[in-house]
């Protein structure tokens, strides 16, 4: 009787996920751009603290608050006009920003920065940041930093402490377990909370762009985003994807998922089975099965959506709004509303109520030709 | 041209009578040290802080040197139980059912927790370091508490007895007071914030979301350093901050203009409509060091202990915000103003510090921190009604003694500041002055720890005055108060406090008292005495040369290139370093805003220890060890 009953709910379970799984969100775009108050138009990064949005460009950092935005500069205390990476502290409610000169604490409008000069932080190009518990946790063009900011001490990890042969850090994704690292050139680095050792991960093909071994590894050493979420790595670089759960690799290439290219500035997951990718040619969803890409068509630049299933067919949704550039650099969340940074401008895309069921697209009508 | 000669014969046997005078003083006031650790303490109460309980039937008295609570009978005035804490206790607060007391220790790094029935500590409470002040929300579900050395505010939820979280406040965070609605925490600080040297001190009213637990806003106050207790008017409309606003960037000279302090309150809220400074002094009294605040339940009268002044300033409600209304301009620096809302000047004993009203309004009590006694006040009339002993030691030792010079404002011009006007609870102000008249703008000076000073002679920051009593004496007299200076005995109490002053607690020891892995590496570069290429440092280059002995000064003076173009010499006294950590800024001047700029930006050529070839990783090793001392 329990093995019937453990079956059944099994079986609902698993046809609620499919469900949920074959349907693909639409959104309509909102685009914001310096003709509406944008700080720059060249977005580096956004944050979602509720309904406050905020916004890394490269003249500035932008808060998107009550439909109006605030701009801080260094006049304002700000390390550096660009903004390179952004985190919340969730408990204390401080945003932390990573620029070309220094991380700054913006806590309550009060700014205070820290330096490589002032402080003991490793360099002043802060490339990414994440907070987890009471440390901040810091990617640097000189390796990578963590500050407890209940001892004001700084802990910094490089080659001469870490299994980092380049130091030349983009992200981090900390987490209570764990804490990765993306080291440009240098693959993926691995701090375990508990036991305090290192442990990287590399292409096993070296740093030859040539995929010999798929699946096998690390897809490339150029590493420049991770995303740490429900124990599962996700990986971007500029040559595929990577999806880790501590014990397989799974690699994605333009070449054979629905990529829309492999050159990739940010990977952010949803949860263990999808994930948002932030490529130069558009925004791209994975839903642990299908793929739906957000852009404006690279040739005529006109909104475009496109899903594709399992098999590889592709199928257009018409849509009349598009993120406002192809060159995604980054995504955050707010609910089901998605903020997308792009080389010219940000974008939220608001979700619509109706979703794309693949089920539905590939039903019956033609697919475009596999991608 | 004859004349020339005789005035200089006149200067040179002027010259030879000064130092005659300060030799002779010096000697007369030569055994303070050690005559003060021969000789039985006598263990003092120095109340600091109060509450009721709530039948208002008891008043909890916090004694900060007998590290205790004192429980007083308020209709006997008899005190009924003393109940032992942590080091140090700083604060209290009761929480919402009356059944617990949270009394912070600033040494101890804690709170303890006192059953109102039985009066035991039930529970010690962790907290950041040096917590000071303390507030319960209103369900009595978390405890808010101030922690003045780590700048933050811990969060601890009660009923884990857990920190769930620390946010940042801003620098010496201190003093807390709890909104009517219960819905803000409003934060005051010691220091000012640290911002771009010589630059007009900045400090924050940190306001806290209860409901969210956040920081939401930071009044800014201009040209504020120190700012002491903040209280809300029961309607919640009013909201008044104790202040000191320096005028550091100015020289000294001008004591005599009154232009040192401005003793004044911030005022905030509906009433009045963002922040409004407002003076305290007049304009030939000054009233120092304003501290504790009591509003009256109908919003009639301020009530302010101006600590250095031994005296409660009643300010009247109605006629203060009409002022505030009619001006139109910023009046801070108009002490004529005071004349239209300060209707009362009450004398109390040494010291007052907390100032607290009576559950019905008809009493004010004040504790006399260094008189062990407290004033009650009738508000309605403004008269001292009477003066409860709370049992402390009778005999008044030369510590006692030295302790009231040192924090009473009495022997400066027209009574504008005192020693703990710089000296902040005997510690330092986080400020930059211009102290001598050498000129205008010349040699400015940070402000050094007070710490276990025995034993690094000599004192100032150039190593000009050799011993304590001339540290402290003539030169005080002539540059600083400009007024009456300490006899003989005076002098010699005075020397013997500032020497007992102990070293606060090492937050960066580990408890074993053993060294972390980053501080062991520090300590073997501030010991090399080679380069990292194998060169050798030259003995003067290393850091344990001059940074030699146990307080880590050789006691000699020298040039290690951190001089300015406003210094007169760039020679500098060898400092001590032990807790240097808690002394920032940095260098003589101040203009070192962290450790770490001590030697990435003020040591290019490694004249202050060599320190280029280090990568940044190993100067922060040498941070982390230099901290532990």
């Amino acid at each position: 009787m329990k093995t019937k009953l453990f079956f059944a709910v099994s079986v609902v379970l698993l046809a609620v996920s499919m469900a949920r799984a074959q349907q693909m969100p639409l959104f309509r775009w909102e685009n914001f751009t310096t003709a509406n108050g944008l700080p720059d138009n060249h977005v580096y990064c956004v944050l979602v603290d509720g309904n406050r949005i905020w916004t890394g460009t490269d003249n500035g950092l932008g808060l998107f608050e009550n439909g109006k935005w605030k701009v801080f500069r260094p006049a304002d205390g700000l390390a550096h006009q660009a903004v390179l990476s952004l985190a919340l502290d969730k408990a204390t409610g401080d945003l932390w920003a990573g620029t070309m000169g220094g991380l700054s604490r913006i806590s309550a409008g009060r700014i205070d920065t820290f330096t490589q000069l002032n402080s003991g932080l490793s360099n002043d190009i802060v490339y990414g940041v994440g907070v987890q518990g009471d440390y901040v946790w810091t990617a640097t063009a000189a390796g990578a930093s963590r500050y407890n900011t209940r001892t004001n001490q700084w802990a910094l990890f490089n080659e001469r402490n870490t299994p980092m042969f380049e130091i030349w850090v983009y992200a981090v994704s900390p987490a209570a377990d764990k804490v990765y690292y993306a080291v440009w050139g240098g693959g993926v680095l691995e701090y375990d909370q508990n036991t305090e050792r290192w442990k990287d991960y590399n292409d096993p093909d070296g740093e030859t762009e040539m995929v010999v071994m798929k699946d096998q590894g690390l897809i490339h050493e150029i590493t420049t985003s991770v995303s740490y979420v429900d124990k599962i790595l996700w990986v971007a670089t500029y040559f595929g994807a990577s999806r880790y759960d501590g014990r397989y690799w799974h690699n994605f290439l333009q070449k054979d998922s629905g990529l829309p290219s492999n050159f990739l500035s940010q990977i952010k997951g949803v949860d263990a089975n999808r994930a948002w990718f932030s490529t130069d040619k558009g925004l791209a969803y994975y839903d642990g099965t299908n793929w739906a890409v957000y852009r404006p068509a690279l040739d005529t630049h006109k909104p475009e959506m496109y899903v594709r299933n399992a098999s590889g067919d592709v199928k257009n949704i018409p849509v009349q709004t598009a993120p406002s550039h192809n060159y995604i650099l980054a995504v955050d969340f707010q609910g089901d509303d998605i903020w997308v940074a792009t080389a010219h401008g940000l974008s939220h895309g608001i979700r619509q109520k109706e979703s794309v069921s693949i089920a539905k697209v590939f039903s019956t009508e033609q697919t475009r030709p596999k991608k | 041209m004859n004349a020339a000669p005789k005035h200089a014969t006149f200067r040179t046997m002027f010259s030879i009578a000064g130092v005659f005078a300060v030799v002779v003083l010096a000697l007369a006031a030569q055994p303070a040290p050690k005559q003060s650790a021969s000789s039985v303490k006598e263990r003092y109460l120095s109340p600091i802080e109060m509450a009721f309980s709530h039948d208002g039937r008891l008043l909890f008295v916090v004694c900060q040197d007998s590290d205790e609570v004192r429980v007083l009978d308020v209709q006997s005035g008899k005190i009924i139980r003393n109940v032992a804490v942590g080091h140090l206790p700083r604060a209290i607060a009761v929480a919402p059912d009356g059944k617990r007391l949270y009394i912070t220790n600033a040494w101890s790094d804690s709170v303890s927790v006192i059953d109102t029935t039985s009066f035991e500590v039930i529970q010690t409470l962790p907290t950041g370091s040096e917590p000071t002040g303390v507030v319960a929300d209103r369900d009595g579900a978390f405890l808010y508490v101030a922690n003045r050395l780590s700048s933050d505010v811990s969060v601890i939820d009660l009923k884990t007895g857990q920190e769930s979280k620390r946010l940042a406040a801003g620098q010496g965070a201190s003093y807390l007071a709890l909104s009517p609605d219960g819905r803000s925490i409003y934060c005051t600080h010691v220091y000012p914030n640290r911002g771009p040297v010589r630059t007009t001190p900045e400090s924050e009213i940190t306001v806290i979301d209860t409901a969210s637990q956040r920081v939401v806003e930071r009044k800014a106050l201009h040209n504020v350093a120190g700012t002491f207790h903040v209280a809300l008017s029961q309607d919640g409309k009013l909201g008044v901050v104790a202040q000191l606003r320096p005028k550091n960037l100015i020289p000294l000279a001008h004591v005599e203009h009154g232009w040192v302090f401005g003793d004044s309150l911030t005022l905030f809220g509906s009433d009045v409509g963002g922040t409004v400074q407002i003076p305290i002094d007049e304009l030939d009294r000054y009233y120092a060091l304003p501290w504790g605040i009591a509003i009256a339940p109908d919003k009639s009268k301020i009530f302010v202990t101006t600590a250095g002044s031994q005296s409660v300033t009643v300010l009247d409600v109605a006629r203060l915000l009409k002022t505030v209304h009619a001006r139109q301009k910023a009046f801070t620096n108009d002490l004529s103003a005071s004349a239209e809302y300060v209707v009362s000047r009450i004398s109390v004993g040494q010291n007052p510090r907390g100032i607290l009203l009576s559950l019905d309004g008809n009493r004010l009590y004040v504790a006399n921190r260094l008189d062990d006694t407290i004033s009650v006040i009738d508000p309605k009339t403004d008269q001292l009604v009477s003066t409860i002993d709370l049992g402390g030691p009778k005999n008044i030792d030369p510590l006692r003694r030295g302790e009231r010079l040192f924090y009473t404002a009495g022997f400066a011009f027209q009574g504008q500041f005192g020693c703990s006007n710089c000296h902040i609870d005997s510690t330092i102000d986080g400020l930059e002055w211009d102290l001598e008249p050498d000129g205008f703008g010349k040699d400015i000076v940070d402000n050094r720890l007070l710490e276990n000073l025995a034993g690094t002679e000599p004192f100032k920051w150039n190593g000009g005055n050799p011993d304590m009593p001339t540290e402290c004496g003539p030169r005080t007299e002539k540059f600083f108060f400009r007024s009456r200076s300490f006899n003989q005995q005076q002098l010699t109490d005075l020397v013997t406090y500032v020497y007992s002053l102990p070293y606060r607690p090492n937050r960066y020891r580990l408890a074993n008292e053993e060294l972390s892995p980053a501080q062991e590496r520090g300590k073997a570069i501030f010991e090399r005495t080679k380069t990292k290429a194998g060169a050798p440092i030259a003995n003067e280059n290393q850091c344990g040369y001059c940074h030699s002995g146990p307080k880590y000064t050789n006691q000699q003076q020298v040039n290690v290139g951190t001089g300015k173009p406003t210094d007169r010499s760039p020679v500098v006294d060898v400092p001590q370093l032990s807790n240097v950590a808690y002394s920032a800024p940095y260098l003589h001047d101040g203009s070192a805003r962290s450790m770490e700029e001590i030697w990435t930006v003020f040591n290019p050529t490694d004249t202050h220890g060599v320190t280029n070839d280090l990568t940044k990783d190993e100067l922060n090793d040498l941070i982390e060890y230099l901290k532990t001392l």
